[in-house]
């Protein structure tokens, strides 16, 4: 009982990170219908430009309260990231918007390939420890052999998550910005008739996709502490996963996967092995893609004829 | 990377003064610079550096200037050659250099390049002075040939029927671990050995495997494909990307079956049709009155490639010309379609799933026999990249353009590795073979974005009744989905 | 109704090719057919005529096989009428088809789309057509013949190594090819790509095709739309042809008017997935109902609907 309590509490902290991340890919597949494949490289990008700029507050400025440095951290990486972002839409994807379908696609994966290997030329191939912060934890049971904690840095994950989710919500479903990406959706030719700016509103999908993968990328740094160059891949497959889980283009729905694959993969590893964790997170994908397309919250597609 | 925004320049600077056009393009390169440094700021500016176990920062303000100088410099000169709203457009329409290029030489193309591919080791030799001088040169033969191989199997999948197969490494996967598990298999080299004598399993080995190899990767095909092909374009691509992450997961987990990480070593080497190339008096040399020279097996491994090549070529070319490979070709053009002329497109899909599987499976088993150590490091996602690339950059169901892309992407990037001088250049740290990888990446983006349809666009019709007229790339379709 | 007095003359009530049995097709909520029974005569040439958004290509998608229809059956018979005790098997049995020697019974409903056109012998085309582009136009017509080639080549063994019996297939199929190039008309355009035709021109290459797969019943989703005066008249004279030599049943969705009244033999007429007129195009051309339904289309017309409409209503109620 206690280690699933405690699996549950370590599941829903990683299911945040995914969640995060996975909204990059629900939304920008929503919009322009292309899976971002370099999305993932987006994050450890994110995750390094954090760890550059904690490491300037810290030992070059000298900010001693480490919440204030880790706002600060999240306000830089999510600027920064955003541009980023910005930028890949504007080189790789947008002068391929009326091309065959699948040529954003190979784009994709090229800049993922290469987001990759530039982090690596620059940043060095190794291991990016930072020294462990907010080490506080809440015992909640304990049951003499085994403790059950809460760590200060998962409440702050979940409060995050929780919290920029429902900022963004707002801004999706409540103002003129979200009405004009929803349109988007809908039909693009349409929208552009209507007077809304198309490419401006799929850039600012980007910006948002961006700023949120930065999110998760700070919390992945301060969790975990420590980043690679290759903690792209994997995490943007599982946040692609959860994306695909909760059905794609739903925002609810990405949430939702995330923290479902946050948890299978925690009670995987606790109870089956640990090996085969990442196995199990492609086989729910491709079960998810073959089985139900249109996840748990997405709308079934109609084949037009 | 810069950022374009020169297509958002206002037409008004058209009629401008030569002051204003300035004005206006340095201020669009100022711009482009500050964003420049807003992107490379924190990741080139700053450097991680792990001291003493603990983490430091170090800087280099020099290098950031110099690349945000050069991207300045570029937009800058850009705006005001290319880019600038005076000059008139060139606009090309029909087909490309390349395309013209494969129309009035093409006919001569195929057999020079088939020559000189089957002189090459010959060439080579007379070039380097040597076997042993030509080792390096024979070895990147093999290496593009591979590769030319591997991009006619996924050319097949891709570029034919139009499915974007991403994992299409598992089955360069199962061909290889197939002749490596056979091969060093104890049970297997014993009952051939009481039934047909010691040596025989050593020497035939890769010769029994290499269908065997095929036709497991081409049932793997199947089985992989069956539940995945009724799934959008890129749907698709995303699960046969999983399903050769799985395969390479289990290859690294599955440690009792498969020697983990660590890998499966001393494969037998390959043999000419039974006789071993070894300094033996029943060896090779010994047998055709040659000196000894281990050059003779990298030669001859050089033909086995080159026949498996062309087999492959060979069979694409027919295929294509038969029902089987015209319904490739329509269901990448028209799914609804086919269905409405009774074309099974689940068996179609299948067929051509599993044929570009299979030659996967042989150009794994090559790969197997040519390295004789396999290990789950060799079949990783940036393979089935690269594969991709290839097809992608030789046009998809382009053979010719396929072979011509494997070798400008294969060499190009082994020339990397001997552009040592570089390190004069740059300092001791600078290794310019970590560059691949990321030259190969930006290499991607900028086909698709420079030219979507690859070196030749064009499709060569697969009957005609007066003349042969090809296809122009803009009425091809790449694929439903 | 005025049809219904004379039914047994008609040939799709004697021997009919296709019967829709109350055909239902949901969408969610939305209910796009209705309880339509309708029959096709052998050898006739049938429209499907109704306003925008009636149903008709609906009802097209269930009987090749690219919906499956909610509910209701769907008759296709081979050789001649099946009689209802066959028909009543093959549902029991719970088969798609029951093939003799001289005649068959398929159950379309509960057939794949590439079986509806491979094995039930129905072709269709598309109302916004659907042509393999980037192909030629003599390779559209060999992928048409798809199924019989396939064999021909030994599933494709016998081609790849050159055995005997594919070339001569090939050719076959070529000469097959080649009358229906003829037929159309585009013998010259042979070796362009299918995308380079003029529309026109596509439009009869997709008929071409759908005959290459020699289909029993051809089905043409509004083929005359966007054709000109006098690609309109060749059209009806090709589907006169096709219908007078190759003995193949035409059913047809049209909204231009003067090709269903100039060639067809029977009008059915939907409208919000309901039908809700069925006979000769005489018949339905003066069905009130049906004038009512396309009311707008000419202005005088109008009136004098309306004045019948009046007057039926009169009649009408006191039968």
């Amino acid at each position: 009982m206690e280690i699933f309590v405690q699996q549950l509490i370590n599941g829903l902290t990683l299911g945040s990170i995914y969640g995060l991340i996975a909204i990059g890919y629900t939304m920008v597949f929503g919009i322009i219908g292309m899976v971002n494949f370099a999305h993932g490289d987006v994050f450890m990008v994110s995750a390094f430009i954090a760890l550059i700029c904690f490491l300037l507050l810290t030992t070059v400025i000298g900010i001693t309260s480490i919440f204030l440095a880790l706002a600060i951290v999240l306000v830089v990486a999510m600027f920064f990231t955003s541009l980023v972002n910005w930028a890949i839409e504007r080189v790789a994807y947008r002068p391929l918007r009326g091309s065959f379908r699948l040529a954003p696609m190979i784009s994709a994966i090229g800049m993922s390939i290469f987001l990759a290997n530039f982090v690596q030329v620059t940043q060095g191939p190794r291991n990016k420890p930072v020294p462990p912060m907010i080490t506080d934890v809440i015992v909640l049971m304990d049951s003499g052999s085994y403790q059950v904690t809460l760590a200060w840095k998962q409440v702050i994950i979940m409060v995050a998550t929780a919290v920029l989710l429902a900022g963004f919500w707002y801004l999706v479903q409540k103002t003129s910005l979200g009405r004009a990406q929803r349109a988007c959706e809908q039909d693009r030719k349409m929208a552009a008739l209507l007077g809304i700016n198309v490419d401006h509103t799929i850039s600012l999908t980007f910006v948002i996709g961006a700023a949120l993968a930065a999110v998760a990328g700070v919390m992945y740094l301060m969790y975990y502490g420590v980043a690679n160059f290759a903690d792209g891949f994997v995490p943007g497959v599982k946040a692609f996963t959860a994306a695909v889980l909760g059905g794609i283009g739903s925002l609810p729905g990405a949430v939702l996967g995330g923290l479902l694959i946050g948890l299978i993969e925690t009670f995987w590893s606790a109870y089956f092995s640990i090996e085969y964790k990442d196995v199990a997170a492609f086989s729910i994908l491709a079960i998810t893609l073959i089985f139900m397309p249109q996840g748990l919250l997405g709308r079934p597609e109609v084949e037009k004829v | 990377m810069a950022v374009q925004t020169a297509e958002t320049a206002p037409a008004a600077a058209k009629a401008g003064d030569a002051g204003s056009l300035f004005a206006h393009a340095f201020k669009d390169a100022l711009i482009t610079g500050l964003i420049a440094i807003g992107l490379l700021g924190p990741l080139i500016g700053f450097q991680t550096i792990i001291i003493d176990g603990a983490l430091g920062l170090g800087y280099r303000p020099g290098l950031l200037a110099v690349m945000v100088g050069i991207i300045f410099a570029g937009r800058l000169l850009l705006n005001l050659t290319v880019w600038s709203p005076n000059r008139v457009p060139k606009t090309r329409s029909g087909p490309s250099v390349f395309d013209r290029l494969g129309a009035t030489v093409g006919p001569g193309v195929k057999p020079a390049l088939l020559a000189f591919a089957a002189a090459f080791p010959f060439i080579s030799f007379y070039a380097m002075g040597g076997w042993n001088e030509s080792r390096y040169l024979i070895d990147l033969g093999i290496l593009i040939l591979t590769y030319v191989m591997l991009g006619w199997g996924l050319n097949i999948v891709v570029g034919l029927a139009g499915l974007l197969d991403l994992g299409y490494v598992a089955f360069y996967a199962v061909g290889a671990y197939t002749y490596a598990l056979l091969a060093t298999s104890t049970p297997v080299n014993e009952f051939f050995a009481g039934l047909l004598g010691e040596t025989f399993w050593a020497n035939w080995a890769f010769w029994i495997c290499l269908p065997m190899a095929g036709l497991f990767a081409g049932v793997w095909g199947m089985i992989l494909g069956f539940p995945v092909l009724r799934l959008r374009g890129d749907y698709l691509a995303i699960v046969t990307l999983a399903f050769g992450e799985i395969i390479r997961l289990v290859l690294i987990n599955w440690v009792d079956f498969t020697g983990g990480g660590a890998g499966i070593a001393s494969i037998p080497r390959a043999t000419f049709f039974g006789i071993p190339f070894n300094a033996s008096e029943n060896g090779f040399a010994a047998l055709f009155g040659l000196e000894f020279n281990p050059m003779h097996r990298i030669v001859f491994l050089y033909f086995v490639i080159l026949v498996l090549a062309l087999i492959t070529a060979f069979a694409t070319v027919r295929l294509r010309r038969l029902p089987v490979g015209r319904a490739w070709e329509a269901l990448r053009e028209d799914e609804i379609a086919c269905r409405s002329l009774g074309i099974n497109t689940t068996t179609t899909k299948l067929s051509a799933f599993a044929t570009g599987a299979m030659f996967g499976g042989f150009a794994g088993c090559f790969f197997a026999v040519r390295a004789g150590f396999v290990s789950p490091e060799s079949f990783t996602f940036d393979v089935s990249a690269m594969i991709l690339a290839i097809v992608v950059l030789g046009g998809m169901g382009s053979q010719i353009g396929v072979a011509v892309a494997a070798a400008v992407m294969m060499g190009g990037m082994e020339m990397l590795r001997n552009l040592g001088f570089l390190t004069q250049l740059f300092g001791n740290d600078f290794d310019p073979s970590l560059y691949r990888m990321l030259i190969f990446g930006f290499a991607m983006v900028a086909i698709m974005v420079w030219k979507p349809r690859g070196l030749v666009s064009t499709r060569d019709p697969t009957i005609f009744l007066k003349e042969r007229k090809s296809v122009s790339g803009d009425l091809v379709k790449e694929g439903h989905g | 109704m005025a049809t219904s007095s004379a039914s047994g003359a008609h040939r799709w009530d004697a021997d009919p090719i296709l019967s829709v049995e109350h055909l239902f097709m949901r969408f969610g909520g939305l209910i796009a057919v209705n309880d339509l029974s309708f029959k096709v005569g052998r050898g006739d040439i049938t429209a499907l005529i109704g306003p925008n958004g009636a149903g008709k290509t609906t009802v097209f998608n269930c009987i090749t096989g690219f919906y499956k229809p909610s509910e209701g059956r769907l008759v296709l018979g081979h050789g001649r009428a099946p009689t209802p005790d066959e028909v009543a098997e093959v549902t029991r049995i719970g088969e798609r088809s029951l093939v003799g020697r001289e005649a068959g019974v398929f159950l379309l409903e509960r057939m794949p789309d590439h079986r509806v056109s491979g094995e039930a012998k129905v072709a269709r085309t598309f109302q916004n057509i659907r042509l393999f582009t980037g192909m030629t136009v003599l390779e559209n017509l060999m992928v048409a013949q798809h199924n019989a080639l396939m064999a021909a080549s030994g599933y494709s063994l016998k081609g790849l190594f050159g055995l005997p019996g594919w070339a001569g297939a090939q050719r076959a199929a070529v000469e097959k090819a080649k009358y229906w190039l003829d037929k159309v008309s585009l013998m010259d355009r042979a070796d362009d790509p299918a995308g380079d035709l003029p529309y026109g021109a596509q439009r009869r290459l997709e008929i071409a095709r759908a005959m290459c797969s020699d289909p029993i019943l051809l089905c043409l989703d509004e083929p005359a739309a966007g054709l000109n005066p006098r690609e309109s008249l060749e059209l009806n004279t090709l589907l006169r042809s096709i219908r007078a030599e190759h003995g193949t049943s035409i059913l047809l969705i049209e909204h231009d008017m003067s090709v269903v009244m100039e060639i067809s033999d029977h009008v059915v007429v939907l409208d919000y997935g309901t039908k809700i007129s069925d006979g000769t195009p005489e018949a339905v051309k003066s069905d009130p109902r049906v004038i009512a339904a396309y009311l707008g289309v000419d202005e005088d017309a109008v009136e004098e609907v309306e004045a019948e409409i009046h007057s039926e209503e009169a009649t009408g109620a006191s039968s």
